[in-house]
């Protein structure tokens, strides 16, 4: 497995669901700090989990101009119910078909298992990597880290 | 990411337990979160057990998208503490977790012994928001990484959240090395 991609490398772009009829282009995004927060799956048994933690840190990262986008191998349908049910006020981005393609472009899949790491990536307004991080898959990252990465990028 | 414990703890915080016990737990909670639930009788048995080695700290992380009651039950247990009674309006609050309208924090106060109309007060006019803020604030800086999150000795505790787990990872800490 390719290793995670690191800060300086250019974002590899793609296209993901965002909804059941709506794709997001990372390009597109281009101009403003974009966190990808990838995880392993919707659903997970925590309550009080690392994305509740981003929902609720969203403003702060808004006033960094950064928008947050989830990331899983999960599918649209899936997504819809889990984010309406922990009213996440981000995109959950569905890394359904082909299956993980966007984690592995990051170095962010766990083949074996095939689903996504938890890894987290700050990119600058340019769409170049500037923090990376992998977190052991049974610790929930905090926000601490995107939020000083974000900071390092004025 | 280290994810320490910002600011340490100070004389601002609510602590239960002797200033110069060898161990200090911090919990960053959200008292509508079912987990802190399932913690808060844990950290009373790991209280209990470790005795006067242990101060426990408890900081405000409402998770306020998910959990409709949890800012107003957190402001309700600092207007509490200012009242000298955040301890009891804390376990108050873990132990009635399904009734945290503004009614029952309101009665709970009563109960307390606290002016009901202060306390219906505090929460309409938010007295206690900013207060909340500043711990959340502070959670996020510390690596806060869900609810509830315990810091030992200002380093996050990443381990189960099981008495003997917790136990286990206290005496390693009040052991110096």
């Amino acid at each position: 497995m390719p290793p995670l991609l690191s800060a300086g490398t250019p974002a590899p772009d793609f296209t993901l669901p965002r909804s059941p009829d709506a794709k997001l282009r990372l390009a597109d995004s281009r101009g403003h700090p974009v966190i990808l927060a990838f995880y392993p799956a919707d659903w997970s048994p925590v309550c009080g989990d690392e994305l509740a933690v981003f929902n609720e840190v969203l403003p702060e990262f808004q006033r960094h101009h950064a928008e947050l986008l989830g990331i899983s191998v999960d599918g649209v349908w899936c997504h819809k119910a889990y984010a309406a049910a922990r009213h996440f006020d981000f995109p959950l981005l569905a890394d359904f078909e082909p299956k993980g393609a966007v984690s592995r472009a990051y170095g962010a899949y766990r083949a074996q298992e095939g689903f996504a790491e938890r890894a987290l990536f700050v990119l600058d307004a340019a769409g170049v990597i500037r923090w990376s991080y992998l977190s052991p898959l049974t610790v929930n990252p905090g926000a601490d880290g995107i939020l000083a990465a974000l900071e390092g990028l004025k | 990411m280290s994810a320490r414990l910002t600011p340490p703890v100070s004389a601002r915080d609510h602590a239960q337990g002797p200033a110069d016990a060898p161990v200090t737990l911090v919990e960053y909670g959200d008292y509508e979160c079912p987990h802190c639930g399932r913690a808060y009788p844990i950290v009373k048995a790991v209280q209990r057990s470790l005795g006067n080695d242990l101060r426990f700290v408890f900081r405000n992380f409402p998770l306020t998208k998910s959990h409709e009651h949890a800012e107003h039950a957190a402001e309700m247990a600092e207007a509490a503490g200012h009242e000298g009674k955040f301890w009891q309006m804390h376990d108050l609050l873990f132990e009635n977790q399904d009734a945290l309208a503004d009614e029952n924090l309101i009665a709970y106060a009563a109960s307390l012994d606290i002016d009901p109309r202060w306390a219906a007060a505090a929460l309409a006019q938010g007295l206690f928001r900013e207060r909340v803020r500043e711990d959340f604030a502070s959670g996020v800086k510390s690596g806060v990484n869900g609810t509830p999150t315990f810091f030992i000795n200002g380093a996050r505790y990443d381990g189960l959240l099981h008495p003997t787990s917790l136990l286990e990872a206290l005496a390693r800490a009040a052991t110096p090395e």
